[in-house]
């Protein structure tokens, strides 16, 4: 089952639970991703994928059970640590800082202790050029931005800590198909990069083409993990979880 | 005719002179709410205590004028010293409560506040101090001698808010503040500290406090219940503004301020504190949000 061969995991979750007030709403969550690899987190509404990727980021603390992050355990350490750690996250809402323009938007994760100025031009260059969308509006506010432009803000917001992995949160949900295809080569530019990605999606056909590998969640745990290449749109495994 | 003899009943001296007052309160005033706002905006917090660290900055302006002679001086240590004080009661009484019901901050503050004024009545006395403007001069307005130090006062106050709005606008600290206050979560997503943003925001709110109790210390006498007045109209003020916003705060500190002055030449100045009040039940009648800002879509 180990497809990171030898080496550990960048990123392994085991036996998560979580609480909120006194719903359970994770029973046990246990996964793990390798470097640069792409994997998949599949499932209905409501069975725990964003809790998931907010325990594993400590926006949500678990009431049992570890996150292991390149072999240490980060499970009650803050956000903003784990941040600097290389964990980037683009949440379901995106959540853009709406008053910020587009280039204070990305300021908040490129100011950081260890970037001169020559690696910042750099890196926003980069971004700039993957998106030329926000380069044009580099100066305006991040509400302004339509409902795509605001994905790839919150995309390119997170490349702005130079991640390791990115927790990527129903990247494609009311986008344009136009949008949906830019939102997937971004992620195969991650892939390339070497940038590990838990995606979250709704999306089966995108998912199952974007990940090497894909969990399947049900009332709060992994009920089924295969590789993507296994997997059809139309598999029994996936009417059974998702109903599609 | 008519018109002539309207514009001629209107007593033009006292409404200039009034404005230059409303403008100078109003300066101090948009000071002292630029950081409450800052603070309630930042952590939603309503700091109680807010009046005290205006206190505390005069009282502490008043001991380092007493030992050094220099008014400047007393104005940057004052300051200073209330924002490290300001950092140590975020870190002591305000952090362990976040997220919290807010009723809890609240209690917390009001404790503050009084532990902040009998601490001044037991270390100072209840006899007013007085801080000696650093100059005297006057100059003539009509049938006034007009001291130089009240725009002296409010020169200095815009500028400290001007720096603060730089500040805010292009430091990196500044898009830290600014982050956090907007969406606190996905500020600490994106690597900023946002438990250090807040106590920095905090020392900052009380910083200006405290200088805006020095500037304005000449202008009254320093005692311990001198904070009570102040917070209370920077309270409506904020209200006024729109919770949270700065722009807002400031123009409706001058905006207030004007009203008042204007309505002290007809009522005595007791009663033109009136004038904040009925705008300030106006507002939350009518437009809870805030007057000076844009309608919510």
């Amino acid at each position: 089952m180990s497809t990171a061969a030898n080496d550990a995991p960048l990123i392994a979750v085991e036996d998560l639970h979580t609480y909120y007030g006194k719903s359970h709403i994770l029973q046990g969550v246990t996964l793990h991703v390798g470097s640069g690899e792409v994997v998949g987190l599949l499932g209905r509404n409501g069975v725990g994928k964003s809790t998931t990727l907010k325990t594993i980021i400590g926006l949500v603390q678990p009431s049992h059970g570890k996150v292991v992050f390149e072999g240490n355990v980060v499970t009650s350490m803050p956000p903003h640590r784990l941040a600097r750690l290389g964990m980037g996250y683009v949440p379901e809402d995106r959540r853009i800082f709406r008053l910020l323009t587009v280039m204070e938007n990305l300021r908040t994760g490129l100011d950081r202790a260890g970037m001169t100025d020559e690696k910042k031009r750099a890196l926003l260059e980069k971004v700039f050029a993957y998106f030329p969308v926000l380069a044009e509006r580099r100066n305006q506010a991040g509400g302004t931005l339509s409902g795509g432009e605001q994905q790839m803000l919150a995309i390119a917001r997170a490349m702005m800590l130079e991640p390791k992995i990115i927790l990527l949160d129903e990247p494609t949900e009311g986008l344009m198909p136009r949008m949906v295809s830019q939102i997937r080569n971004i992620v195969d530019v991650l892939h390339r990069e070497n940038v590990a990605i838990l995606l979250v999606e709704q999306n089966v056909p995108l998912t199952l083409e974007a990940s090497e590998r894909v969990y399947i969640m049900e009332k709060g745990a992994v009920r089924h993990h295969a590789a993507a290449r296994d997997l059809k749109v139309n598999d029994a495994v996936i009417h059974q979880y998702l109903g599609v | 005719m008519q018109l002539t003899a309207i514009l001629a009943g209107i007593p033009w001296d006292q409404i200039l002179i009034q404005t230059l007052n409303g403008i100078v309160t109003g300066m101090i005033l948009a000071l002292i709410a630029s950081g409450l706002t800052l603070i309630f905006g930042i952590m939603d917090v309503v700091n109680f205590a807010h009046g005290e660290l205006f206190m505390l900055g005069a009282y502490i302006g008043v001991v380092v004028l007493a030992t050094t002679g220099s008014f400047w001086l007393a104005l940057l240590i004052a300051t200073l010293v209330v924002a490290l004080l300001g950092a140590a009661i975020q870190i002591a009484t305000l952090r362990p409560l976040l997220g919290r019901d807010p009723l809890t901050t609240i209690l917390a503050t009001f404790g503050v506040s009084l532990i902040l004024q009998n601490y001044a009545l037991w270390q100072f006395g209840p006899v007013a101090r007085k801080i000696q403007e650093p100059f005297s001069g006057h100059f003539k307005l009509f049938y006034l001698e007009y001291p130089w130090y009240r725009l002296l006062i409010a020169g200095l106050s815009a500028a400290i808010i001007g720096g603060f709005w730089l500040f805010l606008k292009h430091g990196k600290f500044g898009i830290w503040i600014r982050a956090t206050t907007q969406d606190r979560v996905m500020a600490q997503a994106m690597g900023i500290p946002v438990p250090l943003v807040h106590t920095a925001a905090f020392a900052i709110g009380a910083g200006m406090a405290a200088a805006s109790g020095v500037l304005f210390g000449p202008l009254v006498g320093v005692n311990h219940t001198m904070g009570l007045d102040w917070v209370l109209k920077a309270f409506i003020v904020v209200v006024v503004g729109g919770m949270g916003n700065l722009g807002g705060s400031i123009a409706a500190a001058i905006f207030i301020s004007l009203l008042e002055a204007y309505a002290s030449i007809w009522v005595s100045p007791a009663q033109a504190v009136i004038v904040s009040f009925v705008v300030l039940i106006l507002t939350l009648l009518f437009r809870p949000t805030g007057l000076f800002v844009p309608t919510p879509k």
